[in-house]
């Protein structure tokens, strides 16, 4: 083999993420372990007494700092759902909360029109997880970049205003469904079993973080970014860039359809605000947040959104804030002001997100250390 | 037919509405390939200045609420060119980025208003002239449809004007149709950015006092209510047409209003959407054919 072709060799192995060999075993060690850890940590959370405040409105396994870290998880998987289509194939969708309300008021449905039993739920939801991200895609992809935006957005903003009206009396128009509780097994309803919805929230973000890691070093992935980098290069090597794109969108919208059940069993109702533009605009905020298109990015994005959110809402009516003078205090006193803050600053001075950080400050700590070792 | 009549002129009324909100947009996008979600801000914020304005102008009499519209603009307008000079420009062609940090600053404008005047609806003081009727073939017709028809057709006949005379409005199709033609022969495109989101913000927030005008109040939402409406017509009637855009928005505002009419409440804004995924489906430019 020539020079030329085993430099390219290596490009294309370095590129498509199969064996590294540069790497060293401590490194790869590393990346196994440190995940296994926070999931460790994570899974034994509800019989750690101690408190973090500030962060968490009581010690961490009181029930209601149990809700509130489910709801961050559930955001996080959300989210990480949503990032296969923003950041994994470069799909701008502004319908992304149609498959999480669509599984928020299927479940909410089947569990309290129709009287049917957690089994019952579950099939509804994945029956509704294939079959409307399959419908939506395929016809929404027919068209690209913008198009397939507001196509997307048309779509659930259809279903949404719908459900605002309240058809056959279905959908409980602006109040939304409450959970019916009594179809459920005893564990994962009542103040005192939050823990149980915690590891169901904890089970559905792993599960999203599994499929992601899987598809994305599988071929999927790959055709994924592909797509993203450069579609019509994916078109003339022969590939339909059309399935690829179905795939992601089928993929996520699955997800994202198994996110609104978790969430409806979480916060015992199905609301109109899980179907909103809004709700769509904030996962794009928490998938940005974290960083686009990386495996921890949208769950960090996620996990802090929820976490801000709740924790300014608190903040908002202290007495710390209601001391301060006006023109700190009205924008201090609204969490989205604060949030969209957040977000613009994170677009211009730390694109790549939270979790590219980690990387800025290892090169930078290279470079100076590089810089230390050559006289000057 | 005379239930016909005002249900004709409420659907012109609020494609009128749209259609200001949606010029700006239109233009924004075609020269720029930034799809605002600042402009619901705008609007909302030309139409709170408007608010502010009449309550403290109130001695000028019949002249408060005309004063109180030229202010709005005015600060629609000035809101608009210092979001493109302070934080669109840095990102040049940077699209994705540029939409985000418009996505953020409509969130801020949104809950920075809200945590100012409340979230709740304000009353707004309406001149007693829109809220009476006139009789046109046998349908009492409030005059607020009329004075949105008003505003949006001279904002219609001004555009196209300025788009066709003058050199500005030269610049502006060129870099609609061609933007690095026109970089190329040496023309700056990017001064131009700024006047035409000054130009979208004043219009929006001309939509903002109107609308308020027709609904009465004025609330933190309004903006990004109307916002939904107007990409919709935008992308109906193709990126930078102004024309289309009009067509679109006369389009839209009757299909909804017919619609919830003769139908059932509430069909009409489905039908809207519908409209568009079946026009961007059939012709994915847009009514005008423009590919975007």
């Amino acid at each position: 083999m020539t020079d030329l072709a085993q430099a390219l060799t290596d490009r294309a192995i370095s590129a498509t993420g199969s064996p590294r060999r540069g790497r060293p075993p401590a490194g790869r060690i590393l990346t196994v372990l440190v995940p296994l850890a926070v999931l460790a940590l994570l899974i034994f959370l509800p019989w750690m007494g101690f408190s973090i405040p500030g962060v968490l409105p009581g010690a961490v396994n009181s029930p209601g700092s149990m809700q509130l870290l489910a709801l961050c998880l559930v955001a996080g998987g959300i989210a990480l759902s949503y990032d296969i289509l923003f950041g994994r194939t470069g799909l701008l969708s502004f319908g992304h909360a149609l498959f999480v309300g669509a599984g928020a008021y299927s479940a909410a449905i089947a569990l309290g029109e129709w009287g049917g039993g957690l089994g019952l739920a579950v099939l509804v939801v994945i029956a509704m997880g294939i079959a409307l991200p399959l419908i939506v895609g395929a016809v929404a992809l027919r068209v690209k970049g913008i198009a397939f935006a507001m196509v997307t957005l048309a779509f659930a903003q259809a279903v949404a205003i719908t459900v605002l009206r309240n058809p056959a009396g279905m959908t409980g128009g602006e109040e939304g469904l409450s959970l019916n509780r009594s179809q459920l097994p005893a564990v994962l309803s009542g103040v005192v079993n939050a823990p149980y919805r915690y590891w169901l929230a904890l089970g559905f973000c792993l599960l999203c973080f599994l499929v992601v890691a899987w598809l994305t070093a599988a071929r999927t992935g790959h055709a994924w970014a592909a797509v993203r980098e450069n579609e019509a290069r994916v078109e003339v090597l022969g590939l339909s860039s059309y399935r690829a794109k179905l795939t992601a969108v089928v993929v996520g919208g699955f997800l994202g359809t198994l996110g609104g059940f978790v969430q409806l069993i979480v916060i015992g109702g199905a609301n109109p605000h899980l179907l909103s533009t809004e709700f769509t605009l904030s996962l794009l905020i928490m998938v940005v947040l974290g960083g686009a298109g990386s495996r921890w990015g949208a769950i960090i994005g996620g996990v802090l959104y929820v976490l801000l959110d709740n924790r300014l809402q608190e903040l908002s009516t202290s007495q710390t804030i209601a001391e301060l003078p006006a023109v700190l205090r009205v924008p201090l006193g609204q969490p989205v002001f604060v949030l969209g803050l957040l977000f613009v600053l994170v677009v211009y001075f730390a694109p790549g997100g939270i979790a590219a950080i980690g990387g800025r400050v290892r090169g930078w700590w290279r470079r100076r250390r590089q810089s230390g070792v050559t006289p000057t | 037919m005379s239930s016909l009549i005002l249900i004709l002129v409420t659907g012109v009324g609020l494609g009128a509405l749209y259609f200001l909100v949606a010029s700006g947009l239109s233009l924004i996008y075609g020269l720029m390939h930034v799809l605002n979600f600042a402009h619901g801000a705008f609007l909302t914020a030309g139409a709170y200045a408007a608010w502010v304005a009449a309550a403290s102008l109130s001695s000028l009499g019949g002249w408060s609420f005309p004063a109180a519209v030229l202010i709005g603009m005015f600060v629609g307008a000035l809101i608009g060119a210092a979001v493109e000079f302070f934080l669109i420009r840095p990102l040049y062609r940077r699209h994705i980025e540029q939409v985000l940090v418009t996505v953020g600053l409509g969130l801020m404008g949104v809950a920075l208003i809200t945590g100012i005047w409340g979230a709740d609806p304000q009353p707004f003081p309406r001149p007693a002239w829109t809220t009476a009727t006139t009789t046109i073939g046998g349908a009492a017709i409030p005059n607020d449809r009329f004075l949105l028809i008003g505003a949006a057709a001279v904002l219609l006949i001004g555009l196209l004007l300025l788009l066709k005379y003058t050199r500005l409005g030269l610049i502006i199709r060129a870099g609609v149709e061609n933007r690095t033609m026109v970089q190329a022969l040496g023309i700056d495109v990017r001064r131009t950015f700024t006047l035409v989101f000054a130009l979208g913000g004043a219009a929006a927030a001309l939509g903002g006092v109107l609308g308020s005008v027709y609904s009465g109040s004025v609330s933190p939402g309004q903006g990004t209510a109307l916002l939904i409406y107007a990409f919709i017509v935008v992308v109906i009637g193709g990126f930078g047409s102004i024309g289309g855009t009009a067509l679109a928005a006369l389009v839209v505002g009757l299909v909804q209003q017919l619609a919830n009419y003769y139908l059932y409440s509430g069909i009409g804004d489905v039908s809207v959407v519908l409209l568009l995924a079946l026009v961007l489906l059939v012709r994915p430019g847009g009514l005008t054919g423009r590919t975007a």
